[in-house]
């Protein structure tokens, strides 16, 4: 386990500000004490600094995993955010997603969202925009990238994609052992 | 034009038709609420004769009373043996959970009367549960009548026999003509009507009515019945279930008995049940065994060995009873005859036949609502739009919902997927209740996979302090896992070490959860394979990594804790060796003592159990079973620890003193070896805590012990951390420790004597005669051990 160098702080923090923006601050600097972001096995971990203190004493090899995982560096050194980031991300999105609860089983199944199936969306969503996309009922399902604008989705026809599908909670069932 | 009229007639007809079937009477309040549908309703009987003429057709066949007692007969033939099964084992469950807990068959239809009217009267009434249950209670009732109407009808039986002749007739007679049936049946009404007083009594048996010489043959038989002392009622039901066995007994008592005694000797010896003889048990090795009769004499002999005294067939001990008791359960069953032995000693024999019993049926499917991202409330209610029908978990639980069916696999629905519950299996909840984290604490869960007791605990604390959550297990880590993240945990660190070498790697914990790996036998409904897999080694072989796991747990407690210093052990076995035996074991080798779970049911844990005794604040611990909780087999015991000194020589006395005659009792073999490992393992570990302690009084120079030490024994390869650790852990312990000598080895034993009597003076009892002697010899080895070690020390 070791903090993060540069180049990896930029370019998590790069992918992580499509989804919440300036909102990153908030999860550095967080009122009840001081968090931080460890990196393991190539995993990004995000962590108290209590909880980093007392894995100290883990060796590493049998330590599997610290605080909340949110996303692992390929081998081509870009982030990829984990499903499991999404506690982190759904209460700071700027840009979020709402399907209809007929859709909402196909994006659990790793699907992109239709426009048949968008409930809502939030205004002024850019193309290409990082979005949360949740059930209609305000449970956080997944996120993605806005395919259209929201003006362009008005006008498209009902079966063409207007969000691109990257993680859905579906994953914790279906890629168990892939998420550490 | 005529087709619509022919159209429109057939209409008008079947709407009229329609209200005939049923019809309202307004002046007539139908009665409402459970019971038999015919008996509320009684607004057609009244209107039928009115439309008799049409509704000839339309009305449901009407049997004659013959042809009704045929078929009876014929349900009867089939029924009688079913019937005893389906008396058996439908018990409420003892305590308050009686209300949810039920076995899972008839929860289902407890959902299914409920409907899913309004989420809302889940919670705050519980007035449609009572009416649920009052149903089973009728039909209970229903059946009694059903039972003595099927008695008198059984005296029937013979009697018709003569005239079957006669019935065959009639037989052909109704396959023809349903019109001739119902005159039929007004003709015996009338004439029964003229019979008066005797017609009257004869009612309860089905209000059906009696052919003269059926009457006749009732006369007599109650003139019989006045004469003899006991009605036949008694033998009638029992010819059939052993027929064989009554054949025997006869013999045997015309033999014996008296002319005059014989009628009533035999009534008594019906009731008697008798073991079969060695050709007969013979016989059953060769051919196929009939399931049922199995089942009867199972039930037979437990009644016999329940009243051995006045039950008992002369001649016969309760050896040969057991005996077969154990054969015959084992074969119904298919257990092996370990486990059935076990079992036996385990539990009373009337419990013994609902514990398998209820090993044969699921529990029900539990879910815990995760507080850290809802609410139960809502969830509920979010689950029952999805189709689910579900119940609140009892009294004792306010965030598990029991689910009695679903339209939608629970285990996939977008709110488990989110996070909002977590499937769990109600015994569960138990331990982390009884651990009872509080926030900001440091607590350890030391078999953590699956993750459903982490996550739990994390809720709890809601996200606050630290849990440290370990398997030895790295693939099941996954699971621990995923459902730490799914749950929205944030507070853990999930580590893959041998639960064993724990305290080396970090001590002082706040509270420590240990659910022991173990032969799962509180789990059989989930897993039968137990019934046969497990042997006497399998249950020594666990019980021996058990009593290591609880020393290793009760180490990493920090004692001095403010808030804490508890550790909660738990297995799902129900085996005393697992259970008791362990934490009896613990409470020798260290500075602990049993507190109250803080669970208000469940079974006491046993003190004394055959040859063994164990310390009497074991029945602070809890048993919980399948037959009367309705939940998997389950053992918890709250431990407190009150030292962070680990009793070094005294233990190695009380081992000598406590082991040797266990060691002594249990003659199996594979006892005593792990035993012995046990010893060996022991010493080493508790030596190097002791020297540790040292380094730690003696200031630096120690320190360098303590780095070779760790090295020697190679459990982690990185020297510096480990002195880190032995530092920290002087911080915590610097209470106890500035109050010791340095002198320890020849210091502590009195001190710890005095220790021992003053916290717990009853252990003072297991204190031998011998035992000054064996102590010497015990710091002997103690000596030479130590010796051994410091020349190992010097070769490396």
């Amino acid at each position: 386990m070791r903090p993060l160098t540069d180049e990896e702080t930029k370019t998590m923090f790069e992918k992580l500000s499509k989804y919440i923006g300036e909102n990153i601050k908030l999860l550095v600097d967080r009122p009840d004490g001081t968090y931080c972001f460890r990196l393991h096995n190539d995993r990004v971990y995000y962590m108290s600094e209590k909880i980093l203190k007392l894995a100290t004493n883990i060796s590493r090899d049998k330590l599997v995993s610290v605080g909340t995982c949110f996303g692992k560096f390929t081998k081509t050194n870009k982030f990829r955010l984990h499903i499991t980031a999404l506690d982190f991300l759904a209460p700071y999105a700027k840009f979020k997603v709402w399907v209809k609860p007929g859709t909402e089983q196909s994006f659990l199944y790793g699907n992109h969202v239709l426009k048949s199936g968008l409930g809502r969306i939030t205004e002024n969503t850019e193309q290409y925009q990082g979005v949360v996309v949740y059930s209609m009922a305000d449970v956080p399902l997944g996120f993605g990238v806005a395919a259209k604008t929201t003006q362009e989705c008005r006008r498209v026809d009902p079966m063409s994609i207007v969000v691109f599908h990257q993680a859905d909670v579906g994953e914790f069932i279906r890629n168990e052992d892939t998420l550490t | 034009m005529f087709h619509y009229n022919v159209l429109a007639v057939g209409y008008l007809c079947v709407a009229h038709l329609g209200v005939m079937g049923r019809k309202l009477d307004p002046t007539n309040k139908v009665k409402r609420g459970p019971g038999k549908k015919s008996k509320k309703q009684q607004g057609a009987e009244t209107e039928l004769s009115k439309f008799i003429s049409e509704a000839e057709e339309t009305g449901p066949k009407r049997l004659s009373s013959r042809s009704r007692k045929r078929a009876a007969k014929r349900v009867q033939n089939v029924k009688t043996p079913q019937n005893n099964a389906e008396k058996k084992p439908k018990k409420g469950f003892t305590d308050e959970n009686s209300k949810w807990l039920k076995p899972a068959k008839k929860s289902l239809k407890v959902g299914e009367a409920e409907s899913e009217d309004d989420s809302d009267e889940h919670w705050e009434e519980d007035d449609e549960e009572e009416d649920v249950e009052e149903q089973p209670k009728k039909k209970g009732g229903k059946d009694l009548e059903k039972k003595v109407a099927k008695k008198s009808e059984m005296k029937q039986v013979e009697e018709e026999e003569e005239d079957e002749d006669e019935e065959e007739e009639d037989d052909e007679g109704d396959e023809e003509d349903d019109d001739d049936d119902e005159e039929m049946v007004d003709d015996y009404g009338t004439l029964d009507d003229g019979s008066g007083e005797e017609a009257a009594e004869d009612e309860e048996s089905d209000g059906e009515e009696l052919l003269p010489i059926e009457r006749a043959a009732k006369k007599d038989k109650k003139l019989k019945k006045s004469m003899g002392l006991e009605s036949d009622d008694d033998d009638d039901d029992d010819e059939e279930d052993d027929d064989d066995d009554d054949d025997q007994e006869e013999e045997k008592s015309d033999g014996d008995m008296d002319e005059e005694d014989t009628v009533q000797a035999n009534i008594d010896e019906m009731d008697i049940f008798r073991l079969p003889g060695a050709e007969e048990s013979e016989k059953e090795g060769v051919l196929a065994v009939d399931l049922k009769t199995i089942y009867q004499r199972i039930k037979d002999n437990v009644d016999v060995l329940c009243n051995f005294s006045t039950k008992r067939e002369v001649g016969k001990d309760r050896k040969e009873y057991i005996t077969l008791l154990k054969k015959d359960l084992s074969t119904y069953y298919s257990y092996n005859n370990f486990l059935i032995e076990k079992l036996i000693d385990l539990f009373p024999l009337s419990e013994l036949v609902d514990f398998l019993e209820a090993n044969e049926i699921q529990r029900p499917v539990t879910i815990r609502t995760n507080t850290l991202k809802t609410r139960r409330r809502d969830l509920a209610q979010a689950l029952i739009n999805r189709g689910v029908n579900l119940d609140p978990l009892g009294k004792w639980s306010k965030v598990g919902l029991v689910i009695y069916d679903s339209s939608v696999p629970v285990g996939a629905t977008p709110e488990y997927l989110a996070g909002q519950y977590m499937l769990q299996g109600a015994s569960s909840f138990l331990p982390v209740m009884a651990l009872s984290p509080q926030e900001g604490e440091l607590v350890l869960d030391m078999s953590s996979a699956p993750g459903g007791k982490t996550t739990y605990i994390a809720q709890l604390m809601r996200n606050t302090g630290i849990i440290v959550a370990n398997d030895a297990n790295a693939e099941r880590l996954k699971s621990v896992v995923g459902n730490i993240h799914r749950l929205g945990v944030t507070n853990t660190v999930i580590c893959n070490y041998d639960g064993r070498q724990f305290p080396k790697v970090m001590g002082g914990f706040d509270r420590v959860l240990l659910d022991a790996p173990c032969s799962g036998t509180g789990v059989i409904a989930k897993d039968p394979a137990v019934k046969t897999s497990k042997d006497e080694a399998d249950i020594m072989r666990s019980a021996h990594l058990q009593k290591e796991l609880i020393l290793s747990a009760i180490d990493s407690v920090n004692a001095e804790s403010p808030t804490g210093g508890y550790l909660v052990y738990c297995t799902c076995s129900i085996m005393v060796e697992e259970n008791e035996w362990v934490v009896d074991y613990a409470l020798k080798k260290r500075n602990v003592k049993l507190v109250p779970t803080g669970l208000d049911f469940g079974k006491e844990g046993f003190t004394r159990f055959k040859e063994r005794r164990f310390h009497p604040s074991l029945r602070l611990s809890r048993r919980f079973y399948p037959h009367s909780h309705n939940m998997d087999g389950f053992f918890v015991a709250k431990l407190k620890k009150f030292s962070n000194v680990i009793p070094t020589a005294s233990s190695g006395k009380e081992e000598d003193t406590s082991e040797a005659p266990e060691v002594i009792a249990v003659t199996e073999p594979p006892q005593t070896k792990p035993s012995k490992g046990d010893k060996t393992n022991k010493t080493v570990p508790s030596q190097a805590g002791d020297s540790k302690e040292k380094a730690q009084a003696n200031g630096t120079a120690g320190k360098k012990k303590v780095n070779l030490e760790s090295k020697r024994k190679n459990a982690s390869p990185a020297g510096p951390k480990k002195a880190k650790v032995a530092k920290l852990d002087r911080d915590t312990m610097k209470g106890p420790e500035a109050k010791k000598p340095t002198e320890k080895t020849t210091d502590d034993p009195t001190a710890k004597k005095a220790n021992k009597q003053g916290g717990k003076k009853k252990q003072a009892i297991n204190v031998k005669p011998g035992s000054e002697k064996k102590n010497r010899m015990g710091k002997n080895k103690f000596k030479k051990l130590k010796k051994m070690l410091e020349k190992l020390d010097k070769t490396v």
